[in-house]
């Protein structure tokens, strides 16, 4: 046989370009619809900031970048001195005579929820993953499993509507009025309960599929060493899921600073730089959802106190989200 | 206890004392009568009867699917965790029938130490694999010497002494394997089940854990399930041979297994013939 290529081989022929050029179309369709993504993100940031700097400087970032490189312009008077937004303790925008941009009120509002939201998902969504990984039977998990799932998918403002009319009336009035404590319609508490309850799925589900990785071989090294049940879970389930479930209990954390609905609806609407969980505050998210419903001037300052507020949110999750990463990073356990 | 004590001098030495050892009547620690163990309709083992003698070494062997891992984990009850197991006849422990209402399965496996086939550590430093045992069972006082004892013990402590504190799976398959050895031992047990100890491990692995299985049989019953014929007449006492259908087809002192064996069968397995 000579080294020449056969042409009736089969293994050449014209279709070759055309399975090229097909491949390379695919690629380019999934690649936009990747970038769909990406590029929202980066315009949602862009135009945050955007108006942010318009909030602090009374000019927008890229009107003043425009006139920098035409006219020089250099930097524009301040509007809002960014240390009176991120130490002032008073949070009044709509003030006719002295409004006031100090994010401490609302942050604050919003820390009191996401902590005391966190103290009821943790605790409850771990026990949960515990007992459906570790306790549960195989049939009692199949089912109970997806109803779980069925209860994060609850539009948020069912919450919120479950809050205002059941929680704070039936559970927390009763407790605080024993107590001696009056509590209004709305409180950081109801808040916090709710975005707690909304975020036990999260934390249980998430937690529970780490759980139900960890190999059975260690399960079985426990037992065969005079474990108990439960220290099987705790001393050894645990620590080896500890990378999942630890982001489990961030993303629940980040999902709490980020609620808006629920805790606009339970928690009130009043910005109030406090730690007393029975008062009524006001959270970042609720501010931009009551000023975006209220009668204000587009482009006077309250307009872009919003932009402010949703640029700080933005960077608290990422913060959230990144260190979340970090977590899963450093904790992650190899088996072998 | 002079009883174990030349028991287990004479252990130490090797083939040689054979005959010498299989005279001395033995103290059983663990008596098997017409056990019978079911995964749902499937029976796993078939009327089994065995006494394992106290301080020696007793390999089962015998084909996949035997039910030789089976009969390892009826001892220490593991199979409780399997929920179609079934158990009928006796299986008793110093005399006590383990599958009685009374046993608690936990105190059982407090007296009963396993080694699994595949090594597993826990994703913890080595000094808390070894110390699981003792936290579990709730023996606190002196954990650090009885950390060093059984990795001294389990022939590991001079490789990782300096390294208590990393974790247990950084070590090499062999060390993580002696590493579940010390552990097992750690809470100071009767007996050590071993399920084929050595078939995820290379040959030299391999062989530091059989020469570390001679010396526990001094202190330890040790029971092992093992696919390795060479294995089971270099470091066993006494050898039952399981073939398919979880039948125990024929228990004697190893030498007598592997040199003059009863049945055909036992034979032609052992020669390789079959299985």
């Amino acid at each position: 046989m000579s080294t020449e290529t056969d042409p009736n081989s089969g293994i050449t022929g014209g279709d070759a370009d055309a399975h090229r050029r097909r491949d390379r179309r695919i690629r380019r369709l999934l690649f936009g619809c990747t970038s769909i993504t990406v590029l929202t993100t980066v315009a949602i940031f862009a135009v945050l900031f955007d108006n942010t700097f318009n909030f602090f400087y009374d000019v927008r970032f890229h009107e003043w970048l425009i006139g920098l490189v035409t006219e020089f312009r250099l930097f524009p008077e301040q509007r809002v001195a960014i240390t009176e937004f991120l130490f002032d303790t008073e949070w009044r925008p709509s003030h006719a005579d002295d409004p006031r941009f100090g994010i401490l009120p609302l942050a604050a509002g919003t820390l009191l929820v996401t902590v005391g939201a966190a103290f009821v998902s943790i605790p409850i969504g771990t026990a949960t993953a515990l007992y459906l990984s570790e306790y549960a039977r195989p049939r009692t998990r199949k089912y109970l499993k997806p109803t779980l799932e069925v209860l994060a998918g609850v539009p948020t403002i069912v919450y919120g509507f479950f809050a205002l009319t059941f929680i704070t009336p039936n559970i927390i009035a009763p407790v605080a009025a024993a107590f001696g404590y009056d509590v209004g319609r709305f409180s950081a508490l109801s808040g916090a309960i709710v975005v707690g309850i909304m975020t036990i799925p999260m934390v249980a589900s998430i937690s529970e599929d780490a759980m139900s990785s960890v190999p059975d071989e260690l399960r079985n090294g426990a037992y065969a060493l005079g474990a108990s049940k439960f220290s099987v879970s705790t001393s050894v389930v645990l620590p080896a899921s500890i990378s999942g479930v630890m982001a489990s209990y961030i993303l629940a954390v980040s999902r709490a600073i980020g609620e808006t609905m629920a805790v606009a609806l339970a928690a009130g609407v009043t910005p109030r730089l406090t730690t007393n969980p029975l008062a009524e505050i006001q959270t970042m998210t609720a501010f931009m959802v009551d000023s975006t419903r209220s009668t204000m001037l587009v482009g006077s300052v309250e307009y872009q106190s919003l932009f402010a507020v949703g640029l700080a949110l933005f960077i608290m999750t990422l913060a959230a989200n990144l260190v979340n990463d970090y977590v899963k990073r450093s904790y992650r356990e190899v088996y072998r | 206890m002079a009883q174990h004590e030349s028991d287990s001098l004479i252990t130490t030495e090797v083939s040689a004392a054979e005959t010498a050892r299989s005279e001395i009547p033995d103290e059983t620690v663990l008596r098997a009568e017409e056990l019978d163990v079911y995964y749902g309709e499937e029976q796993a083992l078939d009327d089994v009867t065995i006494e394992i003698p106290d301080r020696k070494v007793t390999a089962i062997i015998g084909p996949s699917g035997c039910g030789k891992s089976t009969f390892l984990r009826c001892i220490n009850r593991m199979n409780d965790q399997i929920p179609s197991c079934r158990v009928d006849g006796s299986l008793a422990f110093q005399g006590k029938d383990v599958y009685d209402e009374d046993v608690d399965p936990v105190a059982l496996r407090r007296k009963i130490g396993m080694v699994f086939q595949k090594p597993n550590p826990f994703p913890k430093s080595i000094r808390d694999n070894v110390a699981y045992g003792l936290t579990v069972q709730g023996k606190t006082e002196n954990v650090d010497e009885r950390v060093e004892e059984s990795l001294r013990a389990a022939a590991l402590w001079d490789e990782v002494n300096d390294q208590l504190d990393s974790s247990g799976l950084d070590l090499s398959g062999g060390q993580q394997q002696r590493l579940c050895i010390a552990r097992a031992i750690a809470p100071d047990p009767e007996v050590i089940l071993m399920d084929e100890p050595t078939s995820a491990l290379d040959p030299v692995a391999a062989s530091k854990i059989e020469d570390l299985i001679a010396d526990l049989a001094e202190e330890y019953t040790v029971v092992i399930v093992t696919h390795n014929m060479q294995q089971a007449a270099r470091i066993s006492d006494k050898t039952a041979v399981f073939l398919t259908g979880g039948n125990l087809v024929e228990y004697d002192d190893t030498a007598t297994i592997f040199e003059d064996p009863e049945h055909d069968r036992v034979e032609d397995y052992i020669t390789g013939k079959f299985g």
